[in-house]
């Protein structure tokens, strides 16, 4: 079925109409338009991979804290949690006291965490590290993203991968595919009149520069996503012109609840999505870092931990596993600020219900540093590489190089 | 450079924001050159457009004390907020209304190399006065402008120069200073080292803000002691970091592509292309010379590149003759922010994305959704006056646009009959979107 009939087909049932919408869009489900439309919603036993990425380097020992290690209290005396803040997790670590979600989880079995995560020779520079978390090549930049690489592997189809927010990041770009994004504003459908001049100006010219195909390669991936997620659209999404802007010199959005709502609305629509990717910001936090970075991981836990409720209770949403990483952990001892300067290793999450929880990973040595920074005991590539394998079933040698043996984080 | 009417267009809209046909026929006139020379002399203050919309004036909004009641910090959070829309909207304003745009473009420019945000900066004084920085140093030496940066309100609270104290320095500002506004990033083959972060970030140790936003340099504070950055050793100040950062020899080939990516590709340039450009830019670090090289050069016409979305949304209501009505530079700003490049409010210090980064799915319905927000309030009557088979050409002459494709142009005809909708659709084609 070409976009266009597609498009017909979702006027002629209504459900495009901004009527049909306001009476609750969650009502038509895409796998009960499906039934007419013969495009094949997600197989209901498809694991589906959330990507978080935290931006600005998530102070790792203030996330997962080494609570009994005096080294510990004794390198940032002023910002350092005591035993009776943390949510303890063992004899040595405990979660900080504003993620009371993950901890439940942790309870439950449900949440890994894997210690000491980096690369070799870690940057310290927020925009080459996230580049190196992003396209997974520590050693020599790519312009390709680990997720842009499996997009290129495995098909044409835009909508394999959907990046909520307006900008697309690294992550999701490939040499030949990019992934489709979704605006978490967006209320309605376009009028039938613009969908038609988008298909129309979608169509190649001899004289197009490399930018101008690349409009027209974005018109046509817009007509795909639009008859894809239209039906899942929440007429009362508060639109991306209401946001405020991150807080943050190192980038990221807001809103994390908002865009994993979102992917929640997708994922239990059975939308023929794999791979979602969110974020959020504000975790540069060099200076006043105690109560900002709490805030900050406060709005993560309350977003993950209701998503994975919310999914939990879903038969496609028991399968969604989520990984929660950021460009790097900070420097051991505080600065004068009551802040912490760019560091190296720091924790990552991987949660779900097919997770297997508990701690991979060794805890790096506050003491034996390097340079004042965390030595890196877990390469990021075996996280992404059994990522890869088990939850998008694939060969992981064609989207990771380098990557040493799985850690055996999944069910 | 070229000198046929497409090229004339192509110059007027990388140095501005869109253009129009009727402003590319009246450069015609004078010529490519003239034209640059003429752009890059005049005083974006005494613009006509500039003294009609003056900078507002702000009071420093008093920051709620550690006993401040939830009420009284959201109070203050709100004054804030006041603040930012009101700078925003009068730079949207002020970018409608000057007669050459270059100055504006410029300034923009800088605010994308040098990018400081709200975010975190919070006083609209602070940053109002970085902006009146960036707009009067932005074409003369670069070391007179990349130190004033160094010591600027806005820039030292955004990367916390301001904590940065003798005895325990904080980096951010050495490091963001080298890597993305005057060096790049070390490469293999050479360029700054951590070292060199943490020896330049005593260099700044010591500069503090006052009440009214001014900065100064308290002594107490800051390391006296002997530094080495990038091998220069004594007892470095900012002026010394500056310099010894600036002697750095691959620092003018970093700036140099940093400003063919902003005003002239989205391809990086050819070798060639950045040896003249930093051979125009020289020991005296002009950036007038800079800038001239890089609009004159053969490969100028070559490039091609995605247009950000102030340059779209700015250069439509500058073409469509939006009156700046508070309602309609509200929306503007609204539009804006959907698009992700408010100004004063930039995704993080490295600037907003480029190229195909503002070709997302989402972005290409919030547009679709915006020009025709800004058609409804804008000026189409050359369009409705015209014959219906004159009404795709007057359309690409209201825009500046040499000619239409052929998917284009079928994809417009079937609005021929509706002006407002035909130019709508305009807003959108690759023709407009790229440059």
């Amino acid at each position: 079925m070409d976009t266009l009939t597609r498009r017909r087909f979702l006027i002629a049932s209504g459900v495009a109409g901004g009527a049909a919408l306001a009476a609750g869009a969650s009502a038509v489900t895409w796998e009960q338009l499906h039934k007419q439309a013969a495009v094949a919603p997600l197989p209901s036993d498809s694991r589906i991979l959330v990507v978080v990425t935290l931006y600005g380097g998530n102070d790792g020992l203030n996330t997962v804290i080494p609570y009994a290690d005096p080294a510990y209290h004794s390198a940032r005396p002023e910002l350092a949690y005591s035993e009776s803040d943390v949510l303890r997790l063992d004899s040595a670590l405990g979660l900080n006291p504003a993620m009371t979600g993950l901890a439940k989880l942790w309870t439950s079995k449900q949440l890994a965490i894997v210690r000491g995560v980096g690369y070799p020779n870690p940057d310290h520079s927020h925009f080459r590290s996230m580049d190196i978390w992003q396209t997974a090549s520590p050693a020599e930049p790519l312009n390709t993203g680990w997720i842009g690489r499996w997009l290129d592997a495995t098909g044409d189809d835009p909508i394999r991968a959907v990046d909520v927010g307006s900008t697309l990041p690294p992550l999701v770009v490939g040499a030949r595919c990019t992934a489709a994004s979704l605006d978490v504003g967006k209320q309605s459908p376009l009028p039938a009149s613009s969908a038609a001049a988008f298909t129309a100006l979608a169509a190649t010219s001899s004289g197009d520069t490399a930018p101008q195909r690349q409009v027209r390669e974005s018109y046509a991936a817009e007509r795909k996503v639009a008859a894809t997620f239209d039906p899942v659209l929440d007429p009362s999404a508060p639109t991306s012109a209401d946001e405020a802007p991150a807080a943050s010199s190192a980038g990221g959005q807001n809103n994390l609840k908002g865009q994993l709502d979102l992917v929640g609305r997708c994922v239990k629509a059975g939308v023929p999505t794999r791979v979602y990717s969110v974020s959020l910001g504000g975790f540069d936090t060099h200076a006043d870092e105690k109560s900002s970075q709490q805030a900050q991981l406060g709005s993560f836990d309350t977003a993950v931990s209701g998503f994975l409720t919310d999914m939990a209770a879903d038969p496609r949403g028991r399968n969604v596993v989520l990984l929660a990483y950021t460009e790097f952990g900070r420097r051991v001892a505080a600065n004068a600020s009551q802040g912490t300067d760019h560091g190296t290793a720091g924790p990552v999450f991987v949660a779900g219900a097919r997770v297997k929880g508990g701690f991979y990973g060794d805890q790096p040595s506050l003491t034996d540093l390097n340079a004042g920074d965390l030595k890196v005991t877990t390469d990021f590539r075996a996280i992404y590489a059994e990522l890869a394998e088990s939850v998008l079933g694939i060969d992981p040698g064609r989207v990771i190089s380098g990557a040493p043996k799985p850690l055996g984080l999944l069910t | 450079m070229g000198s046929s009417w497409a090229a004339m267009s192509r110059l007027l809209r990388r140095s501005g924001f869109g253009t129009t046909g009727a402003a590319v026929d009246t450069a015609m006139g004078a010529g490519p050159q003239a034209y640059v020379s003429t752009m890059l002399a005049a005083d974006p203050n005494q613009d006509p457009g500039a003294l009609a919309t003056p900078v507002p004036t702000f009071t420093a909004i008093a920051r709620p004390g550690k006993d401040a009641t939830k009420d009284e910090r959201q109070q203050v959070n709100q004054q804030y907020a006041a603040q930012a829309a009101t700078l925003a909207q009068w730079w949207i304003r002020r970018m409608i209304a000057v007669d050459q745009p270059f100055g504006e473009k410029l300034t923009f420019a800088w605010h994308n190399h040098f990018a400081t945000s709200f975010s975190k900066v919070r006083g609209a004084q602070l940053m109002a006065k970085q902006n009146a920085t960036l707009r009067a140093l932005g074409r003369g030496d670069f070391h007179t402008l990349a130190l004033a940066m160094l010591t600027d309100a806005a820039m030292l609270r955004w990367l916390d120069g301001e904590q940065n104290t003798a005895g325990a320095a904080n980096e951010n500002l050495s490091r963001e200073f080298m890597e993305l506004f005057t060096l790049g990033h070390p490469t293999s083959s050479g360029g700054y080292t951590e070292t060199d972060v943490r020896e330049g970030a005593r260099a700044l140790t010591g500069w503090r803000i006052r009440d009214d936003g001014a900065t100064y340099l308290n002594p107490r504070l800051h390391d006296s002691g002997s530094k080495t950055v990038l091998g220069v050793t004594g007892n470095l100040d900012q002026t010394g970091f500056c310099s010894a950062v600036l002697a750095a020899a691959w620092g003018p080939r970093y700036l140099a592509t940093r400003w063919w990516g902003q005003l002239a590709s989205d391809a990086a340039p050819a070798s060639g292309v950045v040896d003249a450009l930093t051979h125009a830019y020289g020991p005296q670090r002009s950036l007038t010379a800079l800038f001239t090289a890089l609009f004159t050069a053969p490969e100028f016409d070559q490039g091609a590149m995605v247009v950000n979305p102030v340059e779209w949304a700015i250069g439509a209501a500058r073409a469509l003759k939006v009156p700046a009505t508070d309602k309609s530079v509200k929306q503007l700003a609204g539009v804006l922010r959907a698009l992700g490049q408010l100004p004063f409010s930039p995704p993080n210090v490295s600037g907003w994305p480029s190229a195909q980064a503002w070709l997302s799915t989402a972005s290409a319905d919030l547009r679709l959704r915006a020009a025709a927000a800004i058609v409804n309030s804008g000026d189409v009557s050359a369009v409705t006056s015209a014959s219906a088979s004159s009404r795709l050409d007057v359309t690409a002459h209201l825009l500046g646009i040499a000619t239409w494709s052929s998917s284009s142009a079928a994809a417009l005809k079937p609005s021929i009959g509706t002006p407002a909708e035909l130019v709508t659709l305009a807003l959108n084609t690759p023709e407009y979107l790229t440059n």
